[in-house]
């Protein structure tokens, strides 16, 4: 017998009666100010949120916080001419030289300032946003959900072969508990929120 | 080989007082902020209970939920296999390197790779393997497991990492600065992400429905590993399945505000399908699992999430370490899976416990971890596992008890004793005394102290005072 076949016999012996899943899997209340709700979570776990209403704002936000960067990808289709480093590259570890990436983001989660990105935001290399040295996601103030259990509700997980959740930047307090931002991802993230329907992009 | 056992080495680590007192804190400053995550939910006991009801129809139909997962992962490109032990396990992970010739292992942290020993089988057969988490890379360069499921370096302090790191990666010596240290093991480590072909994840859930799963972390460096490999494995309990997408709802909530006191880990990862140029492997182990959930009254230790909390709760496990645990999970939830890799080995972990049952007030998933560590006192008594001493002991004390006439002369020689000749008692050769100042023993007794005040009052009532033998009293009700 394979293990497979010993593994779920062993588990149809064991296992208790069928118990039903719970009928109500979603809780909470919504926020009162889901935007203000975001901005405190997102600053209390080490992000940077600029709230604009063009990319034009976003374009000059940029221009002045990463002066002189070199290295610049973007999955932003109306930021584009800010990228020095084309991604049509076949091999991710050519990625490693990325200072500075911006993409867009799928969904924001107001409770714990979570962006949902899929390989269409990350574009063709999965390991952007975890490779650059610093990352920036654009999100339409519309995307902005108040839980994860509303999060879950819209995205399908396996839309694409890759999706993510990321909150804040890459951060370790294992040495002694002291909180470190910037582990082995990004070092650091800053969330334009865009007050703007973004239908012409 | 025997492992050390807990009150041994729990007796070695508390030689250090204010290391113990910091080691105690700093766990204790971690369950605040769970406590402070958890009070900013209303309705953080709905989304236990949802957690925990989910989980329970998990065990109760892993079978059909396995097979459908495997049924969609395959669908999806990812290989599968099974494997029913940790030999299995490591066989298997070691066959994946040989078939594309990989030498070289990254791996973020997976508690159950720690539990099948997967590091030294590897070694062995010429595979290196480095730990990405940093804390999981501290304790791998001391070559010594981690001392927390979530924290593993939460045993050291920063002079003894510095230390490490000058030894180890170069940093300047005497430096002792987080930020310095992370920043060195960061370059250290990026170098080994950009240069590994193969990377192996653990998988914090993995989704019957969709045939994905999701692995989360703060420093990225899952990601980091299996996004720049050519090959990724993942390995997972298989109690790790839930049914559907939309439960992750509920444990990512859970999960970090536990484990930290995060809203949400920086990074929760859904791996569904290997990159175009990718290989994409999850390997399903049992190794004990299938039989802890044969165990009516221990299977629901199989809901575990492994966010720590019940660690960073416990007053024994803040005072001991996660080290004097011996197994690969430490703490209570440790102390209760533990005999299902070696009943008999680990039979010392059970009394690693006051049954003071805050880790089951904190547990996420609602695992009553207190009632267990007690059941499982039980079982293990009646397979002989207790100490010579303790038995006669409690032989003493159940004759003792059963008799009031007896009770009533051994708690008044026992007064007299503790009051006029306290060292009797109060000596190192009494285990008990060990960590414990007595209180002054009392001139009497309170049944004495009654019998007299009624007496007084002229309410002499022989049937209190008395040593008669009173209607059977159930042991619970005294």
């Amino acid at each position: 017998m394979s293990s497979r076949e010993k593994m779920l016999a062993a588990i149809r012996q064991a296992k208790p009666e069928l118990q039903a899943l719970p009928a109500r899997i979603a809780f909470g209340e919504a926020p009162d100010d889901a935007v203000l709700q975001f901005k405190t979570v997102l600053q209390a776990i080490g992000a940077t949120i600029v709230e604009v209403g063009t990319f034009e704002e976003v374009r000059a936000h940029v221009c002045e916080s990463f002066p002189g960067f070199s290295n610049v990808a973007v999955t932003v289709p109306e930021l584009t001419d800010l990228a020095d480093f084309s991604l049509s590259v076949t091999d991710p570890h050519e990625l490693e030289h990325i200072n500075l990436a911006i993409l867009p983001g799928a969904w924001g989660v107001a409770e714990n300032g979570a962006i949902w990105l899929s390989e269409v935001q990350t574009g063709p290399h999965r390991v952007l946003p975890f490779i650059t040295q610093h990352l920036a996601l654009v999100l339409p103030v519309s995307r902005l959900l108040a839980s994860m259990h509303q999060a879950y509700d819209r995205i399908r997980v396996d839309e694409t072969g890759f999706g993510v959740f990321i909150a804040g930047p890459s951060k370790t307090a294992d040495i002694e508990q002291s909180l470190v931002i910037g582990a082995h991802g990004a070092r650091s993230l800053v969330v334009y929120l865009m007050d703007e329907p973004t239908s012409k992009s | 080989m025997k492992p050390i056992d807990h009150p041994t080495a729990a007796t070695a680590f508390n030689q250090d007082e204010p290391y113990v007192d910091w080691h105690d804190e700093t766990l204790w400053f971690v369950r605040q902020k769970r406590d402070r995550a958890a009070m900013a939910l209303p309705e953080w006991e709905d989304l236990r209970e949802a957690a925990s009801q989910i989980k329970n129809h998990v065990l109760s139909n892993l079978d059909v939920l396995l097979e459908q997962f495997e049924a969609n992962a395959q669908a999806n490109g990812i290989t599968i296999y099974w494997a029913a032990d940790a030999l299995e396990h490591n066989q298997t992970v070691l066959r994946i390197m040989q078939s594309v010739g990989a030498k070289q292992l990254v791996k973020s942290k997976s508690m159950l790779t720690e539990e099948c020993h997967l590091n030294p089988f590897l070694a062995k057969n010429g595979i290196e393997v480095i730990d990405s988490d940093l804390g999981e890379r501290i304790v791998q360069l001391r070559e010594e497991p981690p001392s927390h499921i979530v924290l593993p370096a939460i045993h050291l302090k920063k002079a003894d990492i510095g230390k490490l790191f000058h030894e180890k990666l170069g940093t300047e010596k005497g430096a002792t600065d987080p930020q310095y240290l992370t920043e060195a093991a960061r370059q250290h480590l990026r170098e080994t992400f950009l240069t590994r072909r193969a990377a192996l994840t653990g998988v914090n859930f993995a989704i019957a429905e969709t045939g994905g799963f999701v692995v989360c972390t703060n420093e990225g460096n899952a990601d980091m590993g299996a996004h720049l490999a050519d090959v990724h494995i993942a390995s997972m309990g298989f109690e790790k399945i839930i049914p559907r997408a939309e439960h992750l709802g509920v444990f990512l909530r859970l999960l970090a505000r536990s484990a930290t006191g995060q809203p949400i880990t920086t990074y929760a990862s859904h791996f569904h399908r290997p990159r175009a140029d990718q290989q994409m492997h999850l390997i399903l182990v049992d190794n004990g699992r299938s039989t802890q959930l044969g165990r009516p009254e221990f299977r629901n230790s199989l809901k575990c999430i492994r966010c720590g909390a019940c660690m960073n709760t416990c007053p024994v496990y803040r005072r001991s370490g996660g080290h004097s645990y011996h197994n690969a999970v430490a703490g209570p939830i440790g102390a209760i899976l533990a005999p299902n890799l070696d009943m008999h080995e680990n039979a010392d972990l059970r009394f690693a416990s006051t049954l003071c049952g805050s880790c089951s007030n904190v547990c996420p998933v609602k695992i009553d971890i207190d009632k267990q560590l007690y059941l499982w006192r039980q079982v293990l008594a009646k397979d002989g596992y207790v100490g010579g001493v303790k038995k006669i002991g409690l032989q003493v004390a159940a004759k003792v008890l059963a008799s009031p006439t007896l009770f009533n002369w051994s708690f008044r020689v026992g007064r007299g004793v503790m009051r006029t000749m306290p060292f009797v008692v109060e000596n190192r050769l009494n285990p008990w005394f060990h960590d414990r100042e007595l209180p002054a023993a009392p001139k009497q007794s309170f049944r004495e102290w009654w019998a007299k005040r009624e007496k007084q009052e002229g309410r002499e009532n022989k049937q209190v005072v008395g040593d008669k033998q009173p209607e059977k009293t159930p042991f619970a009700q005294l």
